[in-house]
């Protein structure tokens, strides 16, 4: 018994290992495609070990082209203010809702589920924004599109709000003379942290990565995220050719690595997403599960 | 007398808190929703959408009478049941052989490397899918194909290969995430029916069929029929920027999202594409109001109404 058992741990561990790798090799690959030289690349393609490692399509990124950083910066801001934004919304519509004296509760949670239910569409919302807001080539259109406030993020707050914050001190607060500002400032919040920390990470993580936002509304390649610069990096080999190394070539002489250089960008949009993923996997993990079972 | 003036002026605050998501509800979903009726107008940009004239169903008639209708309607559905199922059978086994594992180690080690891919945005996955698949330096060409002496295969542009690509990076995105729901679900069971099943001595795969399984059936219903609810709906990325907009490859990567898209970047269709949205957001609508009412009638708890 024992030792059949030992043998179905190996196997077991085998299965599970395979399945880790097929979820981690293609992130290599992308690693070593950036980190080899220009020249193997184009004679024997990207391999899973560097071909001749070789930094020059770093070199590239941080010496030649300020324009990618300059994407890189834009995609921090728009990651840091939409979330603060995100959030903020996401409160203060989640604590009301959560109250069970609020008259009219029913119809604002309504309000907020049936946005989850129907969604008019792509074509409604970008006359929407574009029409009547005019966000086009504007960093508000990074911001405001469908990225905002998320029905499902507010429906999670409020079932936390409602389950982990007891009416009894909400009440006794109020007769201290608190008022609701105060309250949801002093206690609501620091009870609430867990979810705040779950919520931030969906919501940055869903700005982080965002790029179709850019692709309906950003024409002007002075705004690009770093997620929309690689969007029309791939699709246009015209403008890997011609407007990237317009900026680059003015710094640095000798000629493009193309096929590296690709690789790299890619990996710094994937990189920030990367370092942070030890520290956030234990959120991410609660958040997939309470976003899934009660969404 | 003062006491109920206090409630008042109290909740007016409440009130407000509720301004900020109301406003941008109504300018992002609501007044949007009403947008829609373009799809039965002849849209002119000078004149707006209610500006334009009615045109009554003919936006629907020329959208179904193109083969373009038929396109995309089968690869929406079609992936999307296959993802379904797929999904279904890749999450709930590694669920249950994390759940056997006796490493606790390992178990969070696995876990954590399934759900790396669900970070990663779609574009930096297309450019992983481009760096096994280029042509002139890709890996499957040069370090696979070559040492196997076969050709130089032209993966963007021949379509039969798709399919299989699709399900095959849809699947490394989403496997992480679909375990651990399962695996959630499992380790939720009371150990107590595992100890009195091994007493009664069943072996391992007695016990996951007749114990794990059954009691996480109203997870997998649930799972599965809130899915199909979403199945009018598709990853826009994983259809259009994975296969880097290549029209050779349209046939098999054309959905509903990809043709609404389209859309707004030409003029001429517009018309049909607001047709096909609005179409996809109705029959999402009752899809998703029919496959709810289904799981509560199963399992009231896990509706998620």
């Amino acid at each position: 018994m024992v030792k059949r058992d030992r043998v179905f741990q190996a196997i077991d561990h085998v299965i599970l290992f395979l399945v880790a790798a097929f979820c981690v090799l293609p992130l290599i690959l992308l690693f070593s495609s950036s980190l080899s030289n220009e020249t193997a690349v184009l004679h024997e393609g990207y391999h899973i070990l560097p071909r001749e490692f070789d930094l020059t399509a770093y070199q590239y990124i941080v010496n030649g082209s300020s324009g990618i950083m300059r994407s890189y910066g834009i995609s921090a801001i728009v990651t840091l203010a939409g979330t603060l934004g995100n959030l903020f919304i996401t409160i203060l519509y989640a604590y009301p809702i959560s109250r069970r004296d609020l008259k009219g509760r029913t119809f604002f949670s309504f309000v907020l589920f049936f946005t989850i239910l129907f969604n008019g569409g792509l074509i409604p919302t970008y006359m929407m924004w574009t029409n009547t807001f005019h966000i086009k080539n504007t960093y508000l259109a990074y911001l405001l599109p469908n990225l905002l406030m998320n029905g499902f993020y507010v429906i999670m707050a409020r079932n936390f709000f409602a389950a982990n914050i007891p009416f009894e001190l909400l009440e006794s607060a109020k007769i201290d003379g608190a008022g609701e500002v105060r309250i949801l400032k002093n206690i609501v919040i620091p009870m609430s942290k867990p979810i705040l920390a779950t919520l931030g990470l969906f919501v940055s993580l869903n700005y982080w990565n965002d790029w179709q936002n850019g692709l309906y509304y950003i024409s002007n390649d002075n705004m690009y995220t770093i997620q929309v610069l690689l969007n029309r990096m791939l699709l246009d080999a015209l403008y890997m050719q011609q407007g990237l190394s317009k900026e680059i070539s003015s710094s640095i002489g000798a000629a493009m690595p193309t096929s590296t250089l690709k690789m790299a960008i890619a990996v710094l949009g994937a990189i920030p997403v990367l370092i942070i993923f030890p520290f956030i996997a234990r959120y991410l993990t609660g958040g997939i599960v309470v976003g899934a079972v009660k969404g | 007398m003062e006491s109920k003036k206090k409630k008042i002026s109290v909740n007016w605050a409440l009130y407000l808190m509720l301004v900020p998501g109301f406003l941008y509800m109504l300018f992002n979903n609501y007044i949007p929703m009403t947008f829609t009726v373009i799809a039965f107008k002849k849209f002119n940009f000078q004149k707006g959408i209610w500006g334009s004239e009615f045109n009554g169903l003919e936006n629907f008639k020329s959208l179904f009478s193109t083969r373009d209708s038929w396109i995309i309607l089968r690869n929406t559905i079609g992936y999307n049941l296959v993802f379904i199922v797929v999904s279904l059978l890749i999450g709930l086994t590694l669920a249950i052989l994390l759940d056997e594992l006796a490493s606790r180690r390992g178990k969070r080690l696995y876990q954590m490397s399934y759900l790396i891919p669900y970070m990663i945005s779609i574009t930096v996955v297309s450019y992983i899918v481009y760096a096994f698949l280029s042509t002139e330096t890709g890996f499957i060409n040069n370090g696979i194909l070559k040492i196997l002496g076969k050709d130089k295969i032209s993966w963007y542009s021949q379509p039969k290969y798709w399919p299989f690509i699709l399900v095959t990076v849809n699947q490394w995105k989403w496997l992480g995430y679909n375990t651990i729901i399962y695996y959630s679900s499992v380790i939720s069971i009371d150990s107590g029916y595992y100890e009195a099943a091994t007493i009664d001595g069943a072996a391992r795969f007695q016990r996951i069929w007749y114990i794990t399984i059954p009691l996480i059936r109203s997870t997998i219903i649930t799972m599965t029929l809130l899915q199909l609810g979403s199945i009018f709906r598709t990853d826009f990325g994983l259809f259009y920027q994975v296969p880097m907009d290549s029209s050779a490859l349209m046939n098999v990567t054309n959905t509903i999202d990809t043709y609404v898209y389209r859309g707004i970047k030409s003029v001429g269709t517009l018309g049909m594409s607001s047709a096909a949205g609005l179409y996809q957001s109705v029959v999402g609508f009752v899809l998703i109001l029919v496959m709810n009412g289904i799981v509560r009638r199963i399992d009231k708890e896990s509706a998620i109404f």
